[in-house]
């Protein structure tokens, strides 16, 4: 069993926690209550010994006056809570939005879309049996019927009856199985999570395994 | 028939309890179910093996406190291969609580590799707000970008930063995740500069970032706790794992309340397919 105080009241807050389980309690609230006050307190000198001193105020005592334009743009955010010049907050969003956009959209488009789109392009050596394994030549097929099929079924311009229907139908199929995937491995998250949780009870506090 | 009725309406509480029996039992009764190797976890372990002098791996820790038990044992195991290896390691991240995180890691990797020295064998840096601009810092100077490491040193002035200034010298990045921040990776570090990017995720991320393996923009990929297991299983083969497995420890629990599950989904089924027999 551990001796390290600490150890204790963690496990204290973590069967806090559980107790939830059986039905709402004083004992979780207040532990509920102490994660959100923690994590704030922990958030907030993080933010002024990480941004604000090095960024803003040791600049600033160099002498490096030009810091004082995106501070007072950032400042405007604040004009969010007085209603006669919370139109002044627009500056800043605009700022952000298009500084962001202009960076994200050519680099997303390139990493999300067209190198997407050319995985799912079959080429003659991904079907050549000479040069690709037999098993991944059947999973480049239904990758690729995959991808056409379910971009099908997101096709609304067309009614979904007949041949596009039957098409759309496959990709429903796809679309559920991926969901099947994905609902697999958040089961095998949360259970992680569970699985962490006791490790810490049964091996950190109690000792009782390796 | 009533018993079916007893099951559908069953008290949630008695779940709980049955899946907190599956999780216990393990422990104290390990079976030791195996744990299979696929290739992005291999992809990962061979990338990290083959890094040459002069090139380093960069562990960027972008996650908090709740998903500590599904990454931080890989991110250990990882740090542990890079220290065993001798391979020099730069530790960072684009979450503000991801550098605690990173500072109880090596602490406590550190117990066994000791002779391991800041500034010679790795660096920590210090969070820096920007998220993908940061990233894109890295790519054009890392040493602008970071200007002194955690600690307050001059990056300039520590030995292994000496040769380090983009991602040309860093052989494999490896972004730990609960989010999309390995995605973030995908698009600027290996799109923009072609970096080799990796992720570990959490098992919610993992589906989402298989086509990314498929385009090889991920050259390796490790999933929840079961990817975790792999590479302590992988580690352990080749190189003697000195920490605690925690991942494979925990895969016993994982494979019985997965049992649990897929035993309630069924006779839940059943039960409801029955119910519904009844009433026509």
């Amino acid at each position: 069993m551990s001796h390290d105080p600490w150890v204790w009241v963690a496990a204290f807050l973590t069967l806090c926690i559980f107790s939830f389980l059986y039905k709402d309690n004083p004992f979780y609230r207040f532990a509920e209550h102490l994660l959100i006050g923690a994590t704030l307190g922990y958030a907030l000198p993080l933010v002024w010994k990480n941004i604000v001193t090095p960024k803003i105020i040791v600049p600033l005592q160099h002498h490096e006056y030009w810091l004082l334009i995106p501070l007072c743009l950032g400042l405007l955010y604040i004009a969010r809570l007085i209603p006669k010049y919370a139109w002044l907050s627009r500056w800043p969003m605009a700022f952000a939005l298009g500084t962001g956009s202009g960076i994200a959209i050519p680099l997303s488009l390139q990493a999300g879309i067209f190198k997407q789109m050319q995985g799912t392009m079959l080429t003659k050596a991904m079907l050549s049996p000479s040069i690709t394994p037999t098993v991944h030549i059947i999973g480049n097929i239904v990758m690729f019927v995959g991808v056409i099929t379910t971009l099908i079924y997101f096709y609304f311009s067309i009614k979904h009856t007949g041949t596009v229907g039957k098409v759309a139908r496959i990709g429903v199929w796809y679309i559920m199985l991926a969901f099947g995937a994905t609902f697999g491995y958040t089961v095998m998250a949360r259970v992680s999570l569970l699985i962490g949780r006791f490790q810490f009870l049964l091996h950190d506090w109690l000792g009782v395994i390796k | 028939m009533n018993l079916l009725n007893k099951f559908m309406n069953m008290d949630r509480r008695w779940i709980y309890l049955i899946t907190a029996i599956c999780v216990i039992i393990p422990f104290l009764i390990p079976i030791g179910l195996p744990t299979y190797t696929t290739p992005p976890a291999r992809n990962i372990y061979e990338k990290i093996d083959n890094t040459s002098d002069g090139q380093v791996v960069l562990l960027s820790f972008d996650y908090d406190a709740a998903v500590l038990p599904e990454l931080y044992p890989m991110t250990i195991t990882i740090l542990n291969h890079c220290f065993n290896r001798n391979i020099k390691v730069i530790l960072m991240s684009l979450y503000m609580q991801g550098i605690g995180i990173a500072q109880v890691a090596l602490e406590d990797v550190k117990r066994e590799f000791p002779e391991k020295k800041e500034g010679i064998d790795y660096t920590l840096l210090p969070y820096v707000p920007g998220g993908a601009l940061v990233i894109l810092g890295i790519g054009e100077d890392i040493h602008k970008t970071f200007p002194t490491d955690y600690y307050g040193t001059l990056i300039d002035s520590l030995p292994m930063m000496r040769e380090i200034r983009n991602f040309d010298q860093i052989s494999l990045a490896i972004s730990f995740s609960g989010g999309g921040v390995s995605r973030t990776w995908v698009t600027y570090a290996n799109q923009r500069y072609g970096a080799n990017v990796a992720a570990g995720v959490t098992a919610v991320m993992a589906a989402e970032n298989y086509p990314y393996l498929q385009t090889k923009q991920l050259i390796g990929m490790l999933g929840g706790l079961k990817g975790a297991a792999e590479y302590e299983n992988l580690v352990e083969k080749n190189l003697k794992l000195k920490t605690r497995k925690a991942a494979c420890i925990g895969m016993d629990a994982q494979s019985a309340v997965h049992i649990m599950m897929i035993v309630f989904i069924v006779l839940a089924n059943i039960a409801y397919f029955a119910g519904r027999r009844r009433k026509k």
